[in-house]
């Protein structure tokens, strides 16, 4: 009992979405984090800290991350930290430079290979490209992942 | 208040004069709830500037020819107007600016910094928008001025204990608080503050970007020293903003910036400064902003200032009366005085996916923090959508937005 009001809304807030929204996976600070780095949309006010543990070969053996915002930063952050657990850091920034370009243009570049599965995954935020003004909050997550691998010392930022 | 008896809106007419609300987003009619942060146009105002391009402009105090003088006799008019529709008591204390922002840094500079001694206090309050914080804490950190911020209630009312407190040591050269805030629509007893502000030795500013749009306002009534609004709030265009000085603040205030009009004399070792309001008016001025700004000025005039104040305040009361209602929906503040502007959050969606959905309804609310982040995190929420009404606000556009709100929280259940 949506209310028919907002039904072709259901392609940008899936139900994956408003569920990873509500309740994020890996909600909460990694204490023997390797790097981290926050995020911050000034503009909407979604702020979070992400948390990465490395593997001594330097692959991503963890990643967790703890704020607040709205449903779709949420959970991107949410799936962001589901999938690039286990990937290597070559392989995180390619499926966050692939994410950017799906979130602004409903389009993955290079999706296949060794991340498909994954991107398959991150599909269902695809949806924001039609919401110029919400890209932002999509991306904030990959942004800040990029700064934490960079070295965290910096604050990220989408816009 | 007189604002009560005034006689309603004609709103068919009224909307027929804005273009644009008869566009649709969507397919759906616009329901264009954010004239707080600019608001739309009437053919009266377009039409001025159009006009005054197509047979009346030139550049203002320049010229001695007859294009150039009819350009200035306009570009003074519309200081005349904006100097009746305040109450001033002489047109040189009306100066022209770029826009609120810029006026508040005028201040902020030429009387902060120029004639506010190191070691004495402003006072802001935690209601303020950025435009009237962040140039106060660069005057505190360029020329050791301190800054003090006054406490709001929990229900969004200026704390005037809290202000009494923080005039008490006579420290304090400067009041600078809103008219009215743009979050919360609390609207501030302002001729107490400045009596409270006289008595303690300090002048006082009014952040009028919102006050002036939504009720009539007299510089005199309330003895304001400085007030300040901006005219793409007032159904005027973008790039212009007004200055009310009193005139001995003026003849004490070194200029803010240099350039062309703003001098009688220069020569390579020295300028000597025009008489003001000139001297604060360098280079060309928004010449066709103050054209329109003047045509704005005759719209809302000509509809009544109190009538407009009446027909938001019923806006607002129905909002109140409604949204309350609405499982999970809570409002930021409940002033008693206030103008068409409210704050909202809803508990199971963050405000920007409130607004988008919203957005779906063809509905225009603003979401985020509204420039007044302070303000956010005084009552601890991290962001709020905003509903604001201009004089076009119609009553069935409140219940679409307490309808799609209630659709909405279905939605994010
Ligand atoms: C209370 C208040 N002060 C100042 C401003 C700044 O106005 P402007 O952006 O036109 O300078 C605004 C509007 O954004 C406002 O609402």
């Amino acid at each position: 009992m949506s209310g028919g009001l907002f039904d072709d809304l259901r392609d940008l807030y899936q139900e994956v979405i408003l569920d990873h929204g509500r309740k994020p996976r890996n909600f909460k600070r990694l204490d023997d984090a390797d790097r981290s780095a926050r995020g911050d949309n000034p503009m909407c006010g979604d702020r979070m800290e992400l948390f990465l543990k490395l593997a001594p070969d330097g692959h991503i053996q963890d990643a967790a991350f703890q704020g607040r915002g709205c449903a779709i930063s949420m959970a991107s952050a949410s799936l962001m930290t589901d999938t690039v657990r286990g990937k290597t850091q070559d392989q995180a920034r390619k499926m966050g430079e692939n994410f950017r370009a799906l979130a602004m243009t409903g389009i993955c570049p290079d999706c296949g290979g060794d991340i498909a599965e994954d991107m398959e995954r991150l599909a269902p935020l695809s949806g924001v490209h039609d919401f110029p003004s919400r890209v932002k909050c999509a991306t904030l997550a990959w942004h800040t992942l990029n700064a934490a691998l960079d070295g965290g010392a910096k604050e990220a930022s989408s816009e | 208040m007189d604002g009560h008896m005034a006689p309603p809106l004609n709103l068919e007419a009224i909307r027929a004069d804005f273009p644009i609300l008869a566009e649709k987003v969507r397919g759906k009619p616009f329901t264009f709830l954010d004239s707080g942060a600019s608001a739309q146009k009437p053919r009266q105002v377009i039409g001025a500037m159009v006009r005054m391009m197509e047979t009346a402009y030139a550049n203002v105090h320049r010229g001695a020819y007859h294009m150039s003088e009819q350009a200035t006799e306009a570009y003074e008019a519309a200081r005349g107007a904006v100097a009746r529709f305040l109450n001033a008591g002489d047109v040189r204390e009306i100066i022209f600016t770029g826009s609120s922002t810029n006026a508040i840094n005028l201040v902020a500079h030429s009387y902060g910094r120029g004639v506010m001694k190191p070691g004495q206090a402003v006072v802001i309050s935690e209601m303020e928008h950025h435009a009237n914080i962040v140039p106060w804490q660069m005057a505190r950190d360029a020329h050791g001025l301190e800054l003090r911020v006054c406490r709001i209630t929990d229900s969004g009312e200026l704390d005037l204990d809290d202000l009494a407190a923080k005039l008490a040591d006579g420290k304090v050269g400067l009041v600078a608080v809103t008219h009215m805030s743009n979050v919360l629509g609390t609207v501030t007893p302002a001729a107490q503050i400045a009596r409270m502000a006289h008595e303690a030795g300090a002048k006082v500013l009014f952040d009028g970007s919102q006050a002036a749009v939504h009720r009539r306002v007299d510089v005199r009534e309330i003895d304001a020293d400085f007030y300040v609004f901006t005219g793409h709030k007032l159904y005027g265009p973008t790039g212009i903003g007004v200055l009310y000085a009193k005139g001995a603040l003026q003849e004490a205030m070194p200029p803010f910036l240099g350039g062309g009009d703003m001098i009688a004399e220069v020569s390579f070792e020295r300028s000597v400064w025009a008489p003001y309001p000139a001297k604060f008016e360098a280079g060309t001025p928004p010449i066709i902003e103050a054209i329109g700004l003047h045509a704005a000025i005759d719209y809302v005039t000509a509809i009544g200032m109190p009538a407009i104040e009446a027909h938001e305040r019923a806006l607002v009361d129905r909002a109140m009366a409604r949204l309350p209602q609405i499982e999970g929906v809570t409002l930021l503040g409940r002033a008693q005085d206030r103008g068409g502007v409210f704050a909202f959050a809803l508990d199971t969606a963050h405000a920007h996916d409130v607004a988008t959905l919203l957005d779906r309804a063809g509905i225009a609310v603003r979401s985020g923090r509204h420039c007044a982040e302070p303000l956010h995190a005084r009552f601890d929420v991290e962001s709020t959508c905003r509903a604001s009404f201009g004089l076009y606000t119609t009553p069935a556009e409140v219940d679409l937005l307490a309808d799609a709100l209630q659709q909405a929280r279905e939605f994010f259940r």
